[in-house]
């Protein structure tokens, strides 16, 4: 016998005040919301969807996006992080059924016991289901395994015009290839099927193999592709056009008879002060790196964990770059334009602005999974830049340049200013999408980058 | 965690692995299951290997969440959609338990409603709701679960009340009551099942980030279910302290609130 004046109270109780802790993994840029929305059911979710304004809403995950494709400045997020149980899980085919807010370290911790493995893994476990399918994220098997969308069986997804829709290739195919590379703007996932693989154990085996030239690379990658499940390269964005790397490329080892042990690594409390990270310290780390790793050349054996998320050791890395945050720039650009790839090298490089983390890695020739995705035939590029204001925006500016005139793309879940022109050029179809789009939907990088078009 | 070689397919560092488990919790009934700590609690558990009956009013959300927790490592995961406000239901409950469930060790508690205090100052009913959902129903459940661990000479009560009913408070007495009713309930259930060897667990949280406190101005500031879960998960394995305070510098805070003298705490707004 709830009263009026109680069931009211009840539907405040999904919702918190104002709040500005909500940003995105580059902490730049920040901006406040008007009301975020913390449902802990599925069923919660077609009220919210029902009573939201137009334009007004957007889910939100672990916030591991790194610019402002996680965030709707001023308006409303629906964080997604409650939802995040498992609901059925098939021993037989290895699919499994979790709502949208369960991240990939939990299905991990559940999962890799019994012997199974996420099929596509991105460069961190702290992401959730439904930020892994809005972005189609990608991982060191692009080569052979395509995309985290290619192993989506089907979705269900919360729609505020229709309900609750079920996604797949067959049912529904065009709102299932919106969805996935989707930024959340078709709606909210509620579950999803995902097809895990089979491992026999935790453990990787590795291979470092320092390189001297991007001709080395390529030699390597093409040489890996066919004998490793996984490769990625560390760039020293100091080098310039004949950059220094390592390149890691490895398998699932058949090793299963030694338990993995994890051990909890260290958590930046705070902020770090800006000057810290100075073109000096940076560039003693990446040659401190090149030289540690390039001595430990060779074949390993290590745990999957240091394997695919080294970063993930140190929690709350991103504090790093101080109050002001950073941007990460990845683009991809055509093999047959080496050239340009190496523009961007030589420009970054002479920029002195490079940071820690250059991450090259070669895409495979797989189509896309969903209509927005990123990844496609090419050289795919990762740095980070700590956020100076104007004049790294200049630098990043002038790599888009190149990006556009060598038929390249940027990657949208990396990005907080890219231009409209870029977006055009990275995603031509994007206006067959828009149909796709809910109502009611919205996000800081939809409107920044479709402005007056 | 040895190093040797285990042949099953489970030679992971898997959290069931822990053999060290005390064989007092293992099958646990949890009243108010879909609740925000609760959830937290039950998934600890399930991690754990532990036997659960969940009780709730939700049919639907028992079921996404009896499947989740049989993934995460339950060994048993039943479910019971009941009304628990509704005392009519509770011998049904009680039934149920002692049939599908027999032999279970601990009874945790964790259901509660919280009204805007405003409304339960303006509105009798909702006055009423609130006492009879936080206080009455709990305390008549309780006294089902209390008779039979007393007869059987062990077993755990636990029950989450919360800081808020260590003293009455202008902006939120009618919730502080009825918990602070339970909290004095539950004392002296224990002191009256302790010659029976029964644990009674008085489990008194700060504010929590759940459901129930999202539309507060600072909830961003409560503390992690999580954390708080983790708490409780360890007081229900060790059968004690008799009374939890969550996260535990609630203990001191609610030390010095309740010396504070009442010519001075009626004037306090908070």
């Amino acid at each position: 016998m709830p009263s009026q004046a109680t069931a009211a109270a009840r539907e405040r109780r999904s919702i918190a005040p104002p709040t500005d802790r909500y940003v995105s993994w580059g902490r730049y840029p920040q901006s406040t919301h008007r009301r975020i929305h913390k449902p802990a059911w599925n069923d919660a979710i077609g009220a919210i969807l029902e009573t939201a304004a137009p334009e007004s809403l957007l889910p939100y995950g672990l916030g591991r996006s790194y610019g402002d494709s996680c965030l709707n400045a001023d308006r409303e997020l629906l964080d997604c992080r409650r939802l995040n149980r498992f609901l059925g899980f098939d021993e037989q085919t290895g699919v499994l059924r979790c709502e949208s807010g369960v991240s990939l370290v939990e299905i991990i911790d559940a999962f890799l016991p019994k012997g199974w493995f996420l099929p596509v893994t991105p460069g961190t476990q702290f992401v959730t289901v439904g930020g892994a399918i809005a972005n189609d994220v990608h991982g060191k098997n692009h080569h052979c395994a395509g995309t985290f969308g290619d192993h989506v069986h089907q979705l269900g997804l919360h729609r505020s015009c229709d309900g609750l829709v079920l996604c797949s290739p067959d049912e529904n195919p065009r709102l299932f290839r919106a969805t996935i590379g989707g930024l959340g703007l078709t709606g909210v996932i509620a579950w999803a099927d995902i097809q895990l693989r089979r491992v026999a154990g935790p453990w990787i085996d590795a291979e470092l193999i320092p390189f001297q030239s991007l001709s080395a690379f390529l030699d390597l990658s093409r040489e890996s592709d066919g004998r490793f499940e996984y490769t990625v390269a560390w760039l020293d964005c100091f080098a310039g056009r004949n950059p220094r790397g390592i390149f890691f490329r490895g398998n699932h080892s058949s090793e299963n008879a030694t338990p993995l042990r994890r051990k909890h690594g260290p958590k930046l409390p705070f902020n770090l002060p800006a000057w810290l990270l100075n073109r000096y310290s940076v560039k003693a780390f990446n040659s401190a790196y090149y030289h540690l790793h390039a001595a430990k050349s060779g074949a390993t054996r290590v745990g999957y964990n240091s394997f695919f998320y080294p970063l993930d050791s140190v929690r709350q890395w991103n504090l790093l770059y101080g109050k002001q945050g950073f941007l990460q720039y990845q683009c991809v650009i055509p093999e047959s334009n080496v050239d340009a790839f190496e523009e961007v090298l030589d420009r970054i490089a002479r920029s002195g602005m490079g940071s820690f983390l250059g991450v090259l890695k070669q895409f495979g020739s797989a189509p896309p999974a969903g209509m927005l995705s990123f990844p496609r035939p090419g050289l795919t590029l990762a740095i980070d830049f700590a956020m100076r204001g104007e004049k790294t925006l200049e630098l990043l500016r002038s790599l888009d340049e190149v990006v556009l005139a060598s038929g390249g793309a940027l990657y949208p879940a990396k990005d907080a200013r890219m231009s409209p022109a870029l977006f055009e050029a990275s995603f031509p179809r994007w206006r067959s999408f828009v149909p796709c789009i809910d109502p009611k939907m919205s996000s800081s990088f939809w409107r920044r980058v479709t402005e007056a078009q | 965690m040895s190093t040797q070689p285990i042949s099953e397919p489970s030679a992971f560092p898997a959290k069931s692995a822990s053999t060290k488990r005390p064989r007092a919790l293992q099958k646990v009934i949890v009243l108010g299951a879909t609740s925000g700590i609760a959830l937290e609690v039950e998934r600890q558990l399930a991690e754990r290997g532990c036997e659960l009956l969940l009780v709730a009013r939700s049919q639907q959300r028992l079921e996404a969440l009896e499947s989740d927790l049989r993934l995460r490592g339950a060994k048993q995961v039943l479910t019971c959609a009941a009304d628990l406000s509704a005392i009519a239901h509770h011998a049904a409950i009680f039934d149920l338990a002692s049939r599908s469930f027999s032999g279970y060790d601990t009874v945790l508690l964790a259901y509660g409603s919280m009204h805007e205090q405003k409304e339960s100052e303006a509105c009798v009913d909702t006055l009423l709701e609130e006492i009879n959902v936080n206080y009455v129903s709990a305390a008549a459940i309780l006294t089902l679960f209390a008779a039979e661990f007393e007869q059987r000479g062990s077993g755990c009560i636990a029950a989450i009340t919360s800081v808020a009913g260590d003293r009455g408070r202008r902006s939120n007495y009618v919730y502080g009551s009825t918990k602070g009713a339970l909290s004095l309930f539950m004392q002296g259930l224990r002191s009256r099942l302790h010659p029976a060897g029964v644990k009674v667990i008085t489990i008194k949280p700060g504010p929590v980030q759940t459901a129930m406190t999202d539309h507060m101005p600072n909830a961003p500031r409560f503390a992690d279910p999580a954390l708080v879960a983790r708490d409780i998960v360890r007081a229900l394995e060790r059968r004690g302290p008799d009374v939890l305070y969550t996260p535990k510098i609630w203990r001191y805070v609610m030390a010095a609130v309740e010396h504070v003298p009442e010519t001075i705490f009626k004037r306090l707004s908070f």
